[in-house]
Parts: structure tokens; C-alpha cells; sequence
């Protein structure tokens, strides 16, 4: 059961969508699981074929379970000598399937936990000790890719990422909005417990853009045009690949650029809730693509049915108020993440240009950010680049 | 296409886009981005589902003409024609 957001302690797993002996890919979708966020999709992370699933219908499987077993490429190639690179081991699962479902409120079986043998010293960096030890894996039969076969981090984890292949499903499964509000305050209240936020503002004129995209647009059927959104989340992503301050994690005190802009999209849900699934390297995508991902994710966002991957790893968050918004949004930061930009609505208003006064439409871009990151220097820049790059539609 | 066919594309194709909304209880007159919360991506999503539906293709200036229920149902019987009866 893979964490899909700090706040996470444990998902039910309402569907399969693969079977002993199915071949699946990285990124196949294996699983249907519900949390707090919705019905999430599982993907999977490693090629090979599922051996055996490990977790029932309907069953609450606290994060950090294996759901599956699957026997990787390699492993199937190794065959009988397997002898020499024993299988990964697996946390016995007993089936914690909860019966009677209607009566008692169901409570959750702890799955036994397996131990290293104390008798065996393992080579393991302490980071993987610690995982292990939470997630109670046994080191001693994980294999080591680290310096002199040592268990690194990355080996437990891989382990763990037990789970399988398929082809999507469509099935409408309600989002729980009381529970994804009890996620939002979660993660809120931690947000302003632990973050230093500072705010900053600038306002970009915009004219540019929608000339251009009024010229883009008439030339396209509907199917084909683009957004001012997809303008602005463009801009910030190219501009949040060249300041890493703002593009990463803050995590056991420590901050971790990221390598890639994962551009999380705050989309809020009618009746009351928001999420913000990643656009996956919204930097590197044409506009074209980024446009289309956009209209993906809301549509299946109002299905209710967002992936794993894109609940989990967004690097920065972009939330646009949208034409029924007003001018500004100071953002509240989503941890692990340090920065998120607020996009508002589009207004009309006086503006000065060439020392003449004139009607412009003018967003107002806001930063809220993490001060034990980055600086007001450094996030003025960063504004100012985002307003720079929105002057020149044409070559986002 | 009689206007009660094109009401009943219009209803289906805000069912998708809305479908927490009770649209028999939405006025006609009524502002639909108000009425349904839709932001901009959803009066794409249905501008785009009516040109899949109807073959209109629907210009960007055409927009504010389909702001109502009533309003588009006007504009459409205009795009498509006389009704064949």
C-alpha cells in the first residue's frame, strides 16, 4: 500500500485489475484503492508477473503492506537458479478482510511483522534499517545494490513495490468529501504549524496572451484549444525548472530540489473540496500536450479517478482561481512541498504603457513560499520571470 | 433536430460535465456557470462535446450566446437550420 500523501495511514482496496500470472509494465495500473483523497489507481513500478495478491476485496491495509507479489523480469530469468537470489520476502498478510461489514465498526488487524534473525548481521545503510523496520520487511533476504552488496534505501523499497498490470476501468466510485476535508485539515494545519510562509505578489498584464490565444483558437476546432490556465502553468513550470528553491521537498529537516517539475494542479471539486494530482514534467511537455493533460485530469478528477503517482509526488502546486475567482490567492503550501502559486481571476484595469493610460486585462500572480527555502529575493525573481515568460506566448 | 432534441443533447452533455447537479431544477434563463459552478475547462469540455454531438463548430466570440440554456438552444436551431418537419 503505497503512502499517497503524509496524512495517509491506510487505504481499502476496493479492486483488482489483475490476476495471478498477468504480465504488467511499469506504470500499469494494477489496483483500485480508496482514501481519504477518493478512489485512487495503483500503478505499478517494475516489470515482471504477478505471482500471487496478497490482499482481498474490500480489505484496509495500512500503508506500507505489500498488496501483492510480483516476480520481477530478472527473477524470471534467473529460473531455477534461483537458489543464489531467494525471492524478496513478504510481510505475511493474513487476510484482515473485515466481516460482518454492517454491525461492529470494523477494526483493523495488524499484520504480523517478520524480524531480521538477530543471529544474522545484515550490510544495510540505516535509512533502508529505518524503512524496514517500519514497514517490517526482513533485510536479510533483500538483495544489495549498494557499495559491497549493502541494502541501500532504494532495495527495500523496490520490495516493497509489490502490485500489478491491466487495462483501465471505468467505475464511478463517489468521492468521500467529509473524509477528503478531514485530509485537507490535516494537511493544512500542518502546513501553518511547520511552515514559515512568506506571500508575494506581482501583477502581469496579459493582453498579450489572450490576443494570441484568441488568434490560436479561431483557427481550431474545440476539441483543439487552449486556455489562458495553460498558458500561465506553462510559465511557471519553465520557470520553476531554473529556481530549485521552489521546486521540491522539505523533508526530516532537510530540503531536496527537485530533478523534475511535477506541476501539482489544484482542481476543486463541486460540493466542497479541492485536490491537486501532478502534471508529470509539465516543463518538457508542448503546449498542446500540457492542454490536453489538463482537460484529462479535470474530467477524471470529476469521475473521481486520479493515479497514484499523481496524488503523491507533485514538486510545486499551481491553483488558478478561474474567471469566476477574484484577483488574488495567497496559497497555503501542501508539505512536503515548498511553494505554491496562486493564479487569479483575469480583470480589466487601467494601465500605463508607453506613458499613456489604457484598459489591460491583468492577473495577479502570487508566491507563497517556504522562508526556511528560499527568500523574498529569490521569490521576487521568481514572480517576475513567470509575468516575463507570459509577455511571449507564443514560444511557451 | 426540433428544439425539444437539442434541449435533450444540451441536458446530457451538462449531465456529464455537472453531473452532482439536478438539472431539471436549473433555470433555463439562468447563468450556467453560476447556476452549475462550471469554470472555463467545463464550457470547453461542453462547447467541445457539442461540436462532437451536433457538428457545430462553436467560435470563441459565439461563447456568450451560450451562456443559458435558452441561449443555446436559440443559437443552435439558427446553426443547424431550418427544422425538417
Amino acid at each position: 500500500m503505497p503512502s499517497l500523501g503524509a496524512d495517509m495511514e491506510a487505504g481499502t482496496l476496493v479492486e483488482w485489475l489483475v490476476k495471478p500470472g498477468d504480465r504488467v509494465k511499469r506504470g500499469d495500473i494494477v489496483a483500485v484503492v480508496e482514501t481519504q483523497k477518493g478512489a485512487i489507481e495503483i500503478e505499478i513500478f517494475e516489470a515482471g508477473q504477478i505471482e500471487r495478491i496478497l490482499v482481498a476485496l474490500d480489505t484496509k491495509v495500512p500503508v506500507g503492506m505489500p498488496l501483492a507479489r510480483i516476480r520481477t523480469d530478472e527473477e524470471v530469468k534467473g529460473g531455477a537458479a534461483a537458489v543464489a537470489a531467494p525471492p524478496p520476502p513478504i510481510v505475511p498478510a493474513p487476510a484482515v478482510r473485515e466481516v460482518p461489514r454492517p454491525a461492529a465498526p470494523a477494526t483493523l488487524a495488524r499484520p504480523t511483522i517478520v524480524t531480521a534473525p538477530s543471529a544474522r548481521r545484515v550490510r544495510a545503510s540505516p535509512a533502508a534499517r529505518r524503512l524496514a523496520q517500519t514497514l517490517g520487511v526482513d533485510l536479510g533476504a533483500t538483495g544489495g545494490s549498494g557499495r559491497g552488496g549493502a541494502i541501500v534505501r532504494a532495495d527495500v523499497e523496490r520490495n516493497l513495490a509489490g502490485v500489478a498490470a491491466a487495462a483501465e476501468k471505468r467505475r464511478s466510485v463517489g468521492l468521500d468529501l467529509d473524509a477528503m476535508r478531514a485530509a485537507i485539515a490535516a494537511a493544512m494545519a500542518r502546513s501553518k504549524r511547520e511552515i514559515p510562509h512568506y506571500y508575494l505578489t506581482h501583477q502581469v498584464d496579459v493582453g498579450t496572451c489572450e490576443d494570441w490565444l484568441a488568434r490560436t483558437n479561431a483557427q481550431r476546432t474545440p476539441d483543439k484549444r487552449l486556455l489562458l490556465g495553460a498558458l500561465t502553468l506553462k510559465a511557471v513550470a519553465l520557470t520553476a525548472r531554473r529556481f530549485p528553491a521552489v521546486n521540491g521537498f522539505y523533508r526530516d529537516g532537510q530540503y531536496e530540489p527537485a530533478s523534475a517539475v511535477h506541476a501539482g494542479v489544484a482542481i476543486a471539486i463541486r460540493g466542497g473540496g479541492l485536490a491537486a494530482p501532478a502534471i508529470h514534467d509539465a516543463d518538457q511537455l508542448a503546449l498542446d500536450d500540457l492542454m490536453a493533460r489538463m482537460r484529462d485530469l479535470v474530467q477524471r478528477m470529476r469521475a473521481g479517478r486520479i493515479r497514484s503517482s499523481e496524488i503523491a509526488d507533485a514538486t510545486i502546486t499551481v491553483s488558478s482561481l478561474g474567471e469566476r475567482g477574484v484577483e488574488a490567492l495567497y496559497g497555503v503550501i501542501y508539505p512536503p512541498q515548498v511553494a505554491i502559486v496562486g493564479i487569479g481571476k483575469v480583470v480589466e484595469r487601467p494601465w500605463v504603457i508607453d506613458g499613456a493610460i489604457g484598459p489591460r486585462p491583468v492577473v495577479t500572480v502570487t508566491l507563497a513560499a517556504d522562508h526556511r527555502v528560499s527568500d523574498g529575493h529569490a521569490g521576487a525573481l521568481f514572480l517576475t520571470e513567470i509575468g516575463k515568460l507570459l509577455q511571449e506566448p507564443e514560444k511557451l | 433536430m426540433t428544439e425539444t432534441d437539442i434541449r435533450a443533447v444540451l441536458q446530457e452533455e451538462l449531465g456529464n460535465i455537472a453531473p452532482e447537479v439536478d438539472l431539471q431544477k436549473v433555470d433555463p434563463s439562468a447563468d450556467l456557470r453560476e447556476a452549475l459552478d462550471i469554470d472555463s475547462m467545463d464550457f470547453l469540455n461542453f462547447v467541445t462535446a457539442i461540436h462532437h454531438r451536433l457538428g457545430v463548430d462553436i467560435p470563441e466570440l459565439d461563447y456568450p450566446k451560450l451562456v443559458t440554456i435558452d441561449g443555446a438552444v436559440c443559437y443552435l436551431e439558427t446553426r443547424l437550420g431550418p427544422t425538417k418537419s
